[in-house]
């Protein structure tokens, strides 16, 4: 196990890279501590698997280093590296048995006979794969076959790190709860550090004890789940996480007030002069729905699209001033005709360029 | 629960079964028809029963073509599928030089095979060819008309000329289908080259290499053009194999009886040895039906 840094790491699939916009990997500097589990979350083609196949040593990165602990491993191979890598769809050597399929990489390594075989029962154990120990891995389900290829990693008492892209994707959705479950019960047993690369934010929320959103070949936020949900550092984190997402409006900020979809409102926060596109942004669980005479003098008239009830919570699409506006009420809450919006404040974020901008108390 | 039976079913299978009788079963049954009788001219036919068998399977002549075919296929088979696959392995899988690699690939198969025979009969000819002729100025004795190694030499290196390019192309359309992500997990995995070939090229070309076993076998099994034209079976009966010992018996003899014998003898033999072929290669590397554990 290893803490991994990336120092001033950058890479272009260009053998020139001109411009910024040459990088599929902006530059980086990151350390990922010692056995923690991390998800790199972002849209397809934001440059996450580009990152995670540098960390395994698939890619060697054109600027910028990789270290495990203090070593640079930046030109070493993956087996070099020592690091377990579960991909998109199963790997499995589909002639060999689970057993031999879990045996593999410690006998290409030189582990003891007895020793594997120890290791391989234990994993068997683990994995609950038991009954199937002596079957072709070829006639598996795909749910079975993925727990190989990570077993195959885990067998490997050493590995620095196990890494996977999307592990997920092939799976059938109620086997889905079951193998992350899963993943975070081995990750509490032994813990080994994990980077865990998705687009699917409950995956991404559920696992991981940090995540790193991605977009555009940039990290715009590294934090636990409840700082992208409070303070999304970037309009697209904003978006990306949380269902529906952040609402996102043209504002402007003078001190402590600030004007959002042409209403202003006293915050007790003060920002400095700011300049460029400025946007307020704010989660629609922290927009109420309420009629005239419950919202005062605080409440905005909006403007309802559409009703949808999701269950225990209702969507309120509409419009402030013909900006969408989206907010998520108890179910019981009954949107009134003539409706207004009331913003809780105290969660209204400044963007100045699509960065967030902290105010002072 | 019984299924309600319809055997109006059966109209539908009749066009096929047309189709069928007339191209295959029909002829097929004038070969039984003869194989099964004798003649002497005159449409005046005699009941054989099984004799013309019982005179083919016992023939020496039929032992020595049988066992030609059998060491020609075997040849054939153990140099080109493993050379096949070898340059399949050693073909680039990306870039400009794929469709150059792909189409020299591809020329061989095109040739006809009395054409194959004659390019490489006069190539090899001693007093004119220029294999032939360098061969000799180099003072290697080479002559395939009137020595039966170099002949059967000869017409081996036409076969593997014209037809290893088959096995090549299919073996690259399987390996080219293989995910990246496996040589990514054997690289992390530790594994050697021979064992990426071993557990992941191998398996995942067997469906591939059943089709080239079986097409190569069958027609190395069914060889005629080549030694008819290289030698017409000579030098002696060194490179008579069964399809050019049959044709000299029907139309050479006409010894319509035992010809048709053999030719059903012939169809027998190549239908079994593919059944052995297709049998044993889809059964490997999979489960054997599950034993109960105690």
């Amino acid at each position: 196990m290893a803490q991994i840094t990336l120092d001033k790491l950058a890479h272009s699939y260009l053998a020139q890279p001109q411009s910024d916009a040459d990088f599929a990997l902006k530059q980086i500097d990151y350390v990922w501590e010692d056995g923690s589990a991390y998800a790199l979350l972002g849209p397809s083609g934001c440059g996450k698997t580009t990152l995670l196949n540098i960390i395994s040593g698939l890619l060697i990165p054109s600027k910028g280093n990789v270290l495990f602990d203090a070593n640079d491993v930046t030109h070493l191979s993956p087996e070099e590296r020592n690091i377990a890598q579960v991909f998109q769809f199963p790997v499995i050597y589909d002639t060999m048995t689970v057993e031999q399929n879990l045996a593999f990489p410690l006998q290409n390594r030189g582990v003891e006979k007895s020793e594997v075989n120890k290791r391989v029962s234990e994993m068997l154990d683990i994995l609950e794969l038991k009954d199937k120990a002596k079957r072709r891995a070829r006639g598996l389900s795909a749910d079975e076959k993925q727990k190989i290829s990570l077993g195959r990693g885990l067998v490997r008492y050493d590995v620095n790190a196990i890494l996977f892209d999307e592990p997920l994707t092939v799976i059938d959705p109620h086997m889905k709860w079951q193998l992350r479950t899963q993943l975070k019960e081995l990750h509490e047993q032994f813990n080994h550090t994990m980077i865990y690369v998705t687009h699917d934010q409950t995956e991404a929320l559920t696992f991981a004890d940090k995540v790193v959103v991605m977009y555009e070949g940039e990290v715009v936020q590294i934090g636990t789940p409840e700082q992208l949900f409070d303070e999304p550092e970037h309009t697209f984190v904003g978006y990306f996480i949380g269902s529906p997402g952040m609402n996102i409006l043209p504002g402007a900020v003078d001190a402590n007030a600030v004007t959002l979809a042409e209403h202003s409102f006293l915050l007790d926060r003060q920002y400095p002069m700011l300049n460029g596109s400025i946007e307020v942004g704010i989660r629609p669980e922290f927009v109420k729905v309420t009629d005239a005479t419950t919202a005062g003098s605080a409440g905005v008239p909006l403007q309802v699209s559409s009703v949808e009830n999701i269950g225990r919570h209702k969507i309120v699409r509409g419009s402030v001033n013909g900006h969408q506006i989206d907010a998520v009420v108890e179910e019981d809450v009954n949107v009134p005709a003539e409706a207004y919006a009331v913003f809780d404040t105290s969660r209204l974020n400044v963007y100045q360029d699509s960065h967030l901008v902290r105010g002072n108390n | 629960m019984d299924k309600p039976l319809n055997n109006k079913a059966w109209f539908f299978v009749l066009p096929v079964f047309f189709l069928v009788a007339i191209s295959a079963i029909i002829p097929l049954m004038t070969v039984v028809n003869y194989s099964v009788q004798d003649t002497f001219g005159n449409n005046q036919f005699f009941w054989a029963g099984t004799e013309w068998y019982s005179e083919v399977l016992s023939s020496s002549r039929f032992h020595d073509a049988l066992l030609r075919n059998l060491m020609f296929s075997g040849i054939i088979l153990a140099i080109e599928i493993p050379l096949g696959i070898a340059i399949a392995l050693s073909m680039p899988r990306k870039g400009i030089w794929v469709p150059v690699c792909l189409i020299l690939m591809a020329l061989p198969l095109l040739i006809p095979w009395n054409v194959v025979g004659t390019i490489w009969q006069v190539f090899g000819r001693a007093d004119i060819g220029l294999l032939g002729r360098v061969l000799s100025e180099l003072g290697v004795e080479y002559n395939y008309a009137t020595n039966s190694v170099d002949a059967w030499v000869t017409i081996i290196i036409m076969d593997v000329w014209h037809w290893t390019s088959l096995v090549v192309l299919l073996c690259y359309s399987g390996l080219v289908a293989i995910p990246e992500a496996y040589y990514q997990a054997a690289r992390i995995d530790g594994a050697s080259k021979w064992k990426v070939f071993r557990y992941i090229q191998l398996p995942k070309m067997q469906r591939v290499l059943l089709i080239a076993v079986l097409l190569r076998f069958m027609d190395s099994f069914m060889i005629y053009t080549e030694p008819f034209v290289l030698t017409g079976g000579g030098p002696g009966n060194s490179t008579t194999f069964l399809s050019i010992d049959l044709v000299k018996m029907a139309i050479g003899q006409f010894d319509l009886g035992p010809a048709a014998a053999m030719s059903i003898i012939y169809f027998l033999i190549i239908l079994l040895l593919c059944w052995v072929f297709y049998t044993v290669m889809t059964n490997f590397g999979v489960d054997a039906p599950e034993k109960e554990v105690d």
